[in-house]
């Protein structure tokens, strides 16, 4: 067995992949040796010091780790109740958390010895990350990206293009998230043998939920060494927004085990009792895609149903099976923000902080805003800010009706 | 009849000497009543065996052929329960073709294994080939069905080693499909000698039949392949000539039909001469 100890949150997947009963391995059978081999690779990987170090060294050097946990004096001041801290992942080098997913996968495809990769991305910043450790280590890559998300990208798009990679677009099914893993999963099927597939989010078959989730641990053990440094105690909350939950995982995860309340912020779109929502787990059920099982949102009949969300890298109508795992324990809050309360927060926080957010982390800003003025001042909380949102400007500026 | 029936059909295929047609449509596509009349032409035309595409909105195993006919389907309504009423028709005129079901998993778990399981015996049903159901996932619907007394064909691929195989075919019976490249299904042309050389190699680990598919698309490719293994598949070929038959607004012309089950002729014509 790999890890028996009773009485914590921490010790999934077991072996076969599962969270509970969420996970597994749902692949064609072609992809299998491989899967088992990237399994393999990464359970060696785990206890090596030479690729912890060499992973290290590079968060260190290139992506600029580790990022500061700052003090929101004026969102503080202005919401008059718990006491807020960024933990300030839009400092990273490429703007977001994805980077520290990608530096660890290219470790992990370059010791297996694969020699070109390719990614799905949304938003563009999974692309992005991706095609810029494929820069940093010379290795051909491909992006999928639905047609619909490269139109509202197009600055994302045009980076991968600097950075060298081919951005593929995908004009199957709705052409978004959801149908570029679709396509980066029939190109990975056709090129197995010399192809390495880096997932952005904590979701997939095993063991990317876990090697994802480990990989973007660096951010919860920062924040925990921060913390207490800061305060000399562990924080009384976390908040951070979930699509497929790579960045609420990594800041979750180290603290799972502790006296601490978890919130992760879904994407409510227009509204969780509308057809238009990204919250697979407060409008969704278990289902089985992508290689794993977890909460989707879908018909009576098991169709996969098209997501919502005005933030493109929550748009994606599942979710990561541990946190399918963590609702289901209730060990998590999964709480719903829609699209205007999250254009709010990012309005808010742009004005009172001088940090424009990405609008996926607008999310947790908009939960935080309702959450701190119910909190005493001596409450701690600290609040996953996982991108920026110079790419989402022009997003806003429809919203807001304005003319750029 | 289940199993049963399958295992029938390859003891006559073998006692006539010659392999057997495997064709594949999508059930729904274009629309209900062409898909049925389609399907109960098909054993005339010379299909040994029946796949029947469950429609499904992600299909990542398939490529653009039958991700269209997938997405055709839907778009009229089609569901599972639709699938299951549309065998059901079917065997009122037919009880010896076998009908295997082939599609991804989640409608199925949605619908509720032990239900279906339960329907698709009633239905007619003999087999199952779920895409995103490694032997890894056993438990979940090849064990069930096994007990229940349905086929689970499982896949091996040119990335299948002998030990593999053996995990495969522990559950996996009916026969084994043999996936002819590493890739999706209707895209690129296999290979005939390493396919060959595949079969060779499963023979030596186990007698079960064994059907190869992805990527034929002729009756002269379906012949070649017919010359060594039990059963071809052909998929992707036939549905293109069901979209090649549509109005814009994918309504079927009054060629549909007949072209499809001519095509299915002379593929039959293919595979059953190849080994004279």
């Amino acid at each position: 067995m790999a890890n028996t100890q009773v009485n914590s949150y921490r010790t999934g997947p077991d072996e076969e992949g599962h969270f509970g009963i969420f996970g597994g391995r749902y692949v064609a059978e072609t992809l299998m040796p491989l899967i088992l081999e990237v399994e393999k690779t990464y359970n060696e990987c785990k206890n090596d010091p030479t690729f912890k170090q060499e992973f290290h060294e590079l968060l260190k050097e290139f992506v600029g780790r580790p990022n500061p946990l700052y003090f929101a004096k004026r969102m503080t001041e202005h919401l008059g109740g718990a006491k807020i801290y960024f933990k300030r992942e839009e400092l990273n080098h490429t703007g977001a958390h994805k980077i520290n997913n990608c530096i660890g996968q290219i470790l992990l495809a370059r010791r297996m010895g694969k020699s070109r990769i390719i990614a799905e991305t949304g938003a563009g910043q999974h692309g992005v990350a991706t095609a810029t450790v494929c820069a940093l280590f010379g290795m051909p890559c491909v992006v999928y990206m639905g047609a619909k998300d490269i139109e509202r990208q197009k600055p994302n798009v045009f980076r991968m293009k600097l950075l060298g990679a081919e951005v593929v677009p995908v004009t199957s099914g709705s052409e978004s998230l959801k149908d570029s893993m679709n396509e980066a999963l029939r190109d990975w099927v056709t090129n197995v043998e010399d192809t390495f597939y880096i997932i952005g989010t904590a979701a997939g078959p095993h063991p990317y939920p876990e090697l994802v989730r480990d990989f973007q641990c660096v951010i919860g053990d920062e924040a925990r060494e921060q913390i207490l440094g800061k305060e000399g105690r562990l924080p009384d909350s976390l908040v951070a927004c979930v699509g497929g939950g790579s960045n609420a995982i990594g800041l979750f995860h180290p603290f799972l085990d502790d006296d601490v309340d978890i919130y992760a912020v879904e994407a409510a779109g227009l509204g969780v009792d509308t057809d238009k929502h990204a919250a697979s787990l407060s409008g969704g059920a278990p289902g089985v895609l992508h290689g794993n099982r977890t909460y989707l949102l879908m018909d009576e009949d098991g169709q996969i149903n098209e997501a919502h969300s005005i933030s493109a890298g929550l748009d994606y109508p599942g979710i990561g099976p541990e946190h399918s795992h963590l609702h289901d324990i209730g060990r998590v809050n999964y709480v719903p923000i829609d699209d205007t309360e999250a254009l709010e927060a990012f309005q808010l926080c742009t004005r009172l902080e001088g940090i424009i957010p990405a609008l996926e982390s607008a999310h947790a800003i908009a939960y935080v805003m309702k959450l701190a003025p119910t909190l005493p001042e001596d409450h701690i909380m600290v609040m996953g800010l996982s991108g920026r949102g110079d790419k989402d400007i022009f997003t806003v500026a429809t919203a807001l009706g304005e003319d750029i | 009849m289940g199993t049963e029936r399958i295992e029938k059909r390859f003891e006559a295929l073998k006692a006539e000497s010659h392999a057997g047609l495997v064709t594949f449509t999508t059930a729904g596509d274009p629309d209900y009543d062409k898909s049925l009349e389609i399907l109960k032409g098909l054993p005339e035309a010379g299909a040994d065996i029946i796949e029947l595409g469950m429609p499904f909105s992600d299909p990542m195993a398939d490529g653009p052929s039958i991700q269209e006919a997938s997405i055709r389907a839907l778009k009229n309504k089609m569901t599972l329960s639709k699938t299951l009423e549309m065998v059901r028709s079917f065997r009122e005129g037919d009880v010896e073709t076998p009908i295997i079901l082939m599609g991804y998993y989640n409608p199925i778990y949605i619908y509720g294994v032990d239900r279906f399981l339960e329907d698709a015996l009633e239905a007619g049903i003999d087999g199952l080939i779920i895409v995103d159901l490694p032997p890894e996932e056993d438990n979940e619907l090849a064990v069930p069905a096994k007990n229940a007394g349905l086929a689970m064909i499982h896949l091996a691929t040119p990335t299948t080693d002998k030990k593999r195989l053996g995990q495969i075919l522990e559950n996996g019976s009916g026969f084994l499909y043999y996936v002819t490249i590493a890739g999706i299904t209707g895209t690129a042309k296999p290979d005939l000698t390493p396919v060959k050389e595949a079969l060779d190699k499963f023979r030596t680990v186990s007698d079960i039949p064994m059907a190869v598919g992805f990527g034929i698309k002729s009756p002269e490719d379906a012949a070649r392949f017919a010359e060594f293994a039990d059963a071809v598949v052909v998929g992707s070929a036939i549905v293109d000539i069901i979209k090649n038959n549509l109005t814009q607004e994918n309504v079927a012309n009054s060629e549909l039909e007949g072209r499809v089950l001519s095509f299915v002729k002379e593929l039959a014509l293919g595979v059953k001469s190849a080994r004279k």
